[in-house]
């Protein structure tokens, strides 16, 4: 019984969700030879090798768009998370006229798809001659993770008890210092919350980094892998599967450290909102 | 008392400070401070969000090449779209990817957390790996789909094959039907892992107790489905669809990925044909034209859907 209502059904979800991954990583490590032979079973490597991975770290730039994908993730994340305070924390504490304006408009940039953007940002972007820096996706990117943030550390902002920042204000603090003294250090959850959800939501971003830098030494991982691994019709399956799966390794990490956090986040917008 | 005292005491002999402590009383005022503080961010959020959008309205008012000015056309672009056959097929496109990919992701999720909302072993370990698709940068993992979908090396028609169930394989992406099929598989493989976990979040904060009673009262499994859980989980399951619905909807990645919108456009969708119009043809006003044409009946499912899954008043 137990068999039928768990482990079954957890099985075929496993094996849904893991098999790409699988199929990436033995790919990955299968020679040319193996790779094309329609012959032989596809699903185990015969004679793994290391080729595409050698190939790949010396002759592409994969090396440069790593360095990219992680630059720009790391300062995108800590500008998101800067502007993500200074909205949160008078939006979760303080009361002012136009709090609830400014909070509207925080949850509908959160809305906006990206797509409806792109085009007047990429002619933007060609104005002020920033196409092909790294500036370009950096200036961006938090237009996409701040409102995210924002909303992630309210809620979070709103569980920490307020005593201990009336303590500090009565002793005589000025607001600045009860909050940087006082409440931001109590937050470090909410910030790793927030922080891994806006590194992962960087690390994932295709469209911007797609129009806006087309020379190979400012690509991130994803836009060099499909732009430079795929040629015309020629594609480099061993190079592509093993960038592939270097590219999630950083997530990958990551993740794994703050899973909870990263759970946390998750549901926290939608289970108590 | 003694607080004012000790402050008077450090500022007063301070002379040359006098117009300080007045500007710090204003700054001190909670809707000064608190528009000192959101000001920067607000400001940045309308000069690359705001400006934007409405500059991609103007330009959807116009004929504007790449490389050149634009002149000003009126609603030209909107009623070349309307006369554009492809444009017609790509909103058909798209709501059918929206619906089909939300419907399996909702449903998928739903059972998923189901299951996981029972006690077993390793739970975390497994919650933590369930959501990996979805952590993943998208572009990398659908390389993967690419390959496990080739016309020629899918490993799924080698089994076909190798089964005699047929021969060639199915060309998954060369097909229109298959493609659009493969492409909401995908999609739904990448955003299932956020419903489940969402719901099953939803699910743990259901008290207990509001089982057994139902219980002591003669439900069965599905009648405790059906009255308890379903209205309970209600507005965790809207406001996760909404969010899936937007993104699904506004959907790029995958699509650029595996079909680039083929073949023969059966699987374009507002962001891709509006990205090959724009960046492709170097017609950017015919190109903001499409991802504005987005916008309305985005609005429209939003409103159903709040109309239709609206949490009851609490």
């Amino acid at each position: 019984m137990r068999a039928v209502k768990l482990w079954l059904p957890l099985g075929f979800f496993m094996i849904f969700t893991l098999f790409p991954f699988y199929w990436m990583a033995i790919t990955s490590l299968k020679s040319n030879q193996e790779l094309y032979n329609r012959k032989i079973m596809p699903l185990i490597v015969y004679h793994p090798t290391l080729k595409h991975y050698v190939d790949l770290l010396t002759e592409t730039n994969f090396l440069t768009w790593t360095y990219n994908t992680l630059l720009v993730a790391v300062v995108s994340t800590a500008i998101s998370l800067v502007f993500g305070v200074m909205l949160a924390y008078p939006l979760a504490r303080m009361r002012f006229a136009g709090a609830a304006l400014i909070s509207f408009a925080v949850a509908a940039t959160y809305l906006v798809p990206q797509p409806l953007l792109f085009i007047p940002l990429a002619d933007i972007i060609n104005h002020l001659h920033l196409g092909d820096t790294l500036t370009s996706v950096i200036l961006t990117y938090p237009t996409l993770l701040i409102p995210f943030c924002a909303w992630l550390l309210m809620g979070y902002f709103r569980t920490v008890p307020l005593e201990l920042e009336d303590a500090a204000r009565i002793d005589g603090a000025t607001r600045l210092q009860t909050m940087f003294r006082i409440f931001l250090p109590l937050c470090v959850p909410g910030f790793i919350s927030a922080g891994i959800f806006a590194f992962t939501l960087a690390q994932n971003e295709f469209l911007y980094a797609l129009i806006f830098l087309t020379q190979t030494d400012v690509r991130t991982v994803p836009v060099g892998a499909i732009a430079e691994l795929v040629k015309g019709d020629v594609f480099y399956w061993g190079q592509l599967m093993a960038a592939a799966l270097l590219g999630s390794i950083p997530v990958a990490i990551i993740y794994s450290f703050f899973v909870e956090h990263y759970v946390a986040g998750l549901t926290s917008g939608s289970v108590k909102g | 008392m003694s607080v004012s005292a000790h402050s008077q005491s450090i500022a007063s002999p301070a002379i040359r400070l006098r117009p300080a402590p007045s500007l710090r009383r204003w700054t001190e005022r909670e809707a000064v401070f608190s528009w000192l503080m959101v000001t920067p961010p607000v400001l940045f959020l309308c000069a690359l969000v705001g400006y934007p959008f409405f500059y991609g309205i103007w330009l959807s008012l116009e004929d504007r090449p790449v490389a050149r000015a634009g002149q000003f056309v009126g609603l030209a672009n909107f009623t070349a779209d309307w006369h554009d056959p492809v444009f017609w097929q790509v909103a058909q496109n798209t709501f059918v990817y929206t619906f089909a990919a939300t419907i399996l992701k909702m449903v998928g999720g739903l059972a998923l957390a189901l299951v996981m909302n029972q006690d077993f072993r390793f739970k975390n370990l497994t919650r933590a790996v369930m959501l990996l698709p979805f952590i993943v940068p998208t572009v990398l993992s659908t390389i993967s789909w690419m390959w496990i979908l080739d016309p020629a090396f899918s490993p799924i028609n080698w089994f076909l094959i190798h089964l005699n169930i047929a021969n060639p394989g199915p060309s998954w992406l060369g097909n229109a039907k298959l493609a659009m099929g493969s492409l909401i598989v995908v999609n739904t493989w990448r955003g299932l892992p956020f419903y489940a976990i969402t719901l099953l979040a939803g699910l743990q904060t259901i008290s207990p107790e509001l089982y057994e009673a139902a219980t002591i009262d003669g439900a069965s499994a599905l009648a405790r489905f059906r009255y308890v859980t379903l209205p309970l989980l209600k507005p965790v399951i809207f406001i996760v669809t909404m969010f899936s619905v937007i993104f699904t909807f506004a959907d790029f990645q995958l699509v650029y990925v595996l079909t680039r919108g083929g073949p023969a456009n059966a699987t374009h969708l507002f962001a891709t044909y509006a990205f090959d119009v724009a960046m492709g043809g170097g017609q950017l006003g015919m190109g903001a034209s499409i991802a504005l044409a987005m916008l309305p009946p985005l609005a429209l499912i939003i409103i159903a859907l709040a109309v239709y899954m609206r949490p009851a008043r609490s």
